[in-house]
């Protein structure tokens, strides 16, 4: 097996070469992180009502007040959790589901390829946040339900790109071999052909976590997403957005880390496609 | 006497191309010259560097490398000092290149006159639009095309591969440059369009008095067409004589071992692979290149390079680059006597295909094809692209399932859809692909995929199981080390051994061999083939798929010809080849490149 472990040491070292791969891994587990961990170290309650509207920040809340007078700080450090979970959940669904249906849409080919194709380009046609909006204005705002929504939002995206992979993959010589060695369908499509199509599938997980991370704080702007006093970072954008002028922290504090979480992620998936490029050119 | 006053179109010295990234050198130290109206054949196998060094000589390389060192005189004038603007009035005008795939050479969205006009338009701008059209008719005319506005308005798609090709030798030849270089122009084209092809770049260069470089990976066909050949191995020269020389007394190993690989439709001769395969550009030894490969290879080829040097015995210009080329003696061909091939014509019928009727999208590719194999002998599919011989072997493997008619194995009637057939049934017919690349999952090591092949069909423990792939790969002469393996880490004929490995697991009675040697090189399409052989003395039955006439001569006991989807001739192999009753037959045959014909017979037959 030392092999074995030389090639995916090998992969290892490609990938850490890459510059962006570097600079997207550490600013997005650092905010990961932050997110995670923040819940515990809070200082105050984040729900309780600790100064006035809007105070400056001061020795025990170095970010101030926020517009009732919850602690920034300590509603930060708490916030990212649900919208990191939310986001990871969300596009991971839509991976799993999207990438699914697309490979059966292209090993199947005819009529549940036409079939998959129609659904996707019926739920093309609704712009993103329209779509998102209108189902949970509907069936009511719920965490899982965000999700699934968000998900539903981005499976035509995974199922295009995955049928478009997958369609000149059945082609290939090694999937006619197992077709005549007679191996199972669904061998066929995970086992043979999935592993083939990881490479893009994954850069485009990258893609949609930026995605919707940028979503899920515009519906808790729109006042969609978790209800208040929940703290969650897209929300505290919505509520405090009156005050941005005398207490500036407590929009900046989550615009900052939503946007980092969004720049590397996205420069995390660019360095991994630009590492699996280089190493399938050797 | 003349032929030493031409004039020298192309001096080259030194040239060096290394990749950017780590580099090494693709092609080092290349020198060489070329005279006015000569043919310089440029051979070597995959990865030897002659598509980086015939592009090299127009100034160019790929993507990833750069020439870092050496100068090429074209008419005495440097080309490599020139800066781009002056590079791109050389190319096309002075120099010019036939690139291998026509299909691809071609802009798909400009019709043939557009094609032609536009060189014109870019180089001889001050040319009225009657000559202009004059020069594209002559040019027309002289690759044997129609003039006419109606083939003018043409797309590229609209012609086929051999006119795409003339269009592609027309563009090459029309500013009359001084050096045409050709890169595998035939090598996608079947064997009677490739004589036609060949005829026409010796007319013109003849004609024009052009000197070409004919850039291939097979000597046959070089030898055609070429007055000069230089062997290309690793990124180096190893042997540079003129065509006779090289053919009857080549001095080089390698040369020798080439010529020994090939082959030949003419007679049935013994073939000896090389051993091994070419090294990397990344891992290229200190010493001799070819040294791990040589019989003759000692002490001295692992340490020290040789160089390319004159023989002064010879009467034209022979140079080698080996330590002991006065130690490689005369080539002489083994010849099998035919009388030793025993053919048993008792045998029962293993394999019977009966009035096979199949389409190929709502074209019909074959019309009532029927023939049989029997137990152990090995059948030839020949014919050329388009002949339906993929589509049949395709409905036998119950791939192509627009088909009707019937395939029986072994007195069972087997369904024409793969999908219906029992695992029983499955086992015992076996496909291996054209393409060694394509045929291994690239995401599985060779473990798992040999593997997953044994656990499929037997019942047996993992230790059993182990067993059988490491038995296996002992058959096919690969080490047990390679079951970590990824495809990528195996060259193309270390990947055939294991797609061939792949389909001996199921322990077949058929094995269906589809065109499996045509992406390989010879040295090492003669070890397949070797293996094959050895194969089919151990009982498996195979119908080997094929284009190449002098693969059917080595391997086949018995021969069946399609054209056009129709069975024309069927017969004995050594029957069919020498005494050919079909007049289809008569053409392939008069046109198959042979080393033991000579041109004149081929172009007179």
């Amino acid at each position: 097996m030392s092999t074995l472990h030389w090639y995916q040491r090998k992969f290892f070292k490609a990938l850490i070469s890459e510059r962006q791969v570097r600079f997207g891994f550490v600013v997005t587990s650092l905010v990961l992180i932050f997110a995670l961990i923040g819940p515990v170290l809070v200082p105050f309650e984040p729900t309780a009502l600790v100064g006035m509207t809007y105070g400056a920040p001061e020795a025990q809340a170095f970010l101030g007040y926020d517009y009732i007078g919850h602690d920034v700080w300590s509603r930060v450090l708490a916030g990212g959790a649900s919208i990191i979970w939310m986001t990871l959940a969300a596009s991971l669904v839509a991976l799993i589901i999207g990438s699914s249906l697309g490979i059966l849409a292209a090993f199947a080919r005819d009529k549940v390829d036409q079939f998959v194709t129609w659904l996707t380009d019926v739920f093309m046609a609704f712009p993103d946040l329209i779509l998102v909006l209108l189902i949970v204005s509907m069936l009511g705002r719920e965490p899982w339900l965000i999700v699934l929504t968000v998900s539903i939002a981005f499976i035509p995206g995974v199922v295009r790109l995955a049928r478009s992979v997958a369609l000149n993959l059945v082609e290939q010589e090694y999937v006619e071999a197992a077709k005549i060695l007679g191996y199972s369908k669904s061998y066929i499509l995970f086992r043979e052909i999935l592993p083939n199509m990881l490479t893009p599938l994954l850069i485009h997980l990258g893609v949609m976590l930026t995605w919707a991370v940028g979503m899920l704080s515009g519906l808790a702007f729109l006042g969609y997403g978790i209800a208040p006093p929940a703290a969650d970072w897209g929300l505290m954008i919505n509520e405090n957005r009156a005050g941005l002028l005398v207490q500036p922290w407590a929009v900046f504090a989550p615009v900052i880390l939503i946007a980092l979480f969004a720049l590397g992620t996205n420069v995390l998936a660019e360095g991994v496609g630009r590492a699996a490029a280089r190493i399938e050119e050797k | 006497m003349t032929e030493i006053l031409k004039n020298t179109v192309l001096q080259v010295k030194d040239l060096t191309v290394a990749l950017v990234n780590t580099g090494n050198h693709v092609v080092s130290n290349i020198s060489f010259h070329l005279n006015e109206g000569e043919v310089l054949g440029l051979v070597g196998e995959s990865g030897s560097g002659k598509t980086t060094l015939s592009s090299a000589l127009l100034g160019y390389a790929r993507h990833g490398a750069k020439i870092i060192q050496g100068t090429i005189a074209l008419d005495g004038q440097d080309i490599l000092s020139l800066d781009d603007h002056a590079l791109r009035q050389i190319r096309g005008y002075k120099i010019s290149h036939v690139a291998q795939d026509p299909g691809t050479a071609l802009n798909p969205a400009l019709t043939i006159g557009q094609h032609l006009l536009e060189l014109l338009e870019v180089h001889q701008s001050r040319l009225s639009s009657s000559e202009r059209n004059h020069r594209v008719a002559k040019i027309l005319d002289e690759v044997g095309l129609p003039q006419d506005d109606v083939f003018l308005k043409r797309y590229p798609h609209q012609l086929s591969g051999g006119q795409q090709q003339r269009i592609l030798l027309a563009l090459a030849f029309l500013l009359q440059p001084r050096l045409i270089v050709l890169d595998e122009p035939t090598t996608a084209l079947d064997v009677t369009t490739q004589t036609l092809v060949l005829n026409i770049i010796r007319k013109l260069c003849r004609e024009y008095n052009v000197a070409a470089i004919y850039v291939s990976h097979d000597l046959t066909v070089v030898k055609d067409i070429a007055d000069r050949v230089i062997v290309l191995y690793s990124g180096q020269i190893a042997e540079d004589a003129a065509l006779s020389q090289l053919f009857e007394t080549p001095k080089h190993p390698y040369t020798q071992g080439l010529l020994n690989a090939i082959p030949d439709v003419s007679i049935r001769k013994y073939l000896s692979p090389i051993e091994g395969h070419a090294p990397a550009p990344n891992d290229r030894p200190t010493g001799c290149a070819f040294a791990a490969r040589c019989t003759f290879a000692s002490e001295l080829c692992h340490q020290q390079q040789p160089k390319l040097t004159l023989l002064s015995q010879a009467f034209d210009p022979h140079f080698v680059a080996c330590h002991h080329w006065d130690e490689v003696g005369v080539i002489n061909f083994q010849e099998l006597d035919p009388h030793l091939i025993e053919l048993k014509t008792d045998q029962q019928a293993l394999l019977k295909v009966e009035h096979i009727n199949a389409w190929y999208g709502q074209q019909q590719a074959l019309f009532d094809v029927s023939f049989q194999i029997q137990r152990g002998e090995c059948l030839a599919l020949v014919g050329e692209s388009g002949s339906g011989k993929t589509t049949l072997s395709r409905v036998i493997a119950g791939l192509n399932e627009n088909a009707e008619g019937q395939v029986i194995l072994a007195d069972e009637v087997l369904s024409l859809q793969g999908q219906k057939r029992q695992l029983t049934q499955r086992h015992k017919l076996q496909y291996i692909f054209q393409n060694p690349y394509k045929a291994l999952n690239p995401a599985h090591t060779i473990g798992q995929t040999l593997t997953k092949v044994v656990q499929h069909f037997f019942a047996t423990s993992q230790q059993e199981t182990q067993q059988k792939v490491v038995q296996v790969l002992q058959q096919v002469s690969l080490p047990p080390q390679v079951q970590e393996l990824y495809p990528r880490d195996l060259s193309g004929g270390e990947r055939q051994r294991v797609a061939i490995a792949r389909a001996l697991l199921c322990q077949p009675d058929v094995l269906i061999c589809d065109e499996i040697t045509s992406a390989l090189d010879v040295s090492v399409q003669a070890s397949i083939l070797k293996l094959l052989q050895q194969l089919q003395k151990q009982g498996v039955t195979l119908l080997f798929v094929t284009h190449n006439l002098g693969v059917v001569r080595a391997i086949a006991d018995r021969v069946a010809v399609l054209k056009n989807g129709h069975l024309v001739e069927y017969g004995e192999t050594d029957q069919v080849l020498s005494h050919p009753q079909h007049a289809y037959t008569k053409t392939l045959l008069t046109h198959a490149p042979s080393l033991f014909k000579t041109t004149e017979q081929r172009i007179c037959a």
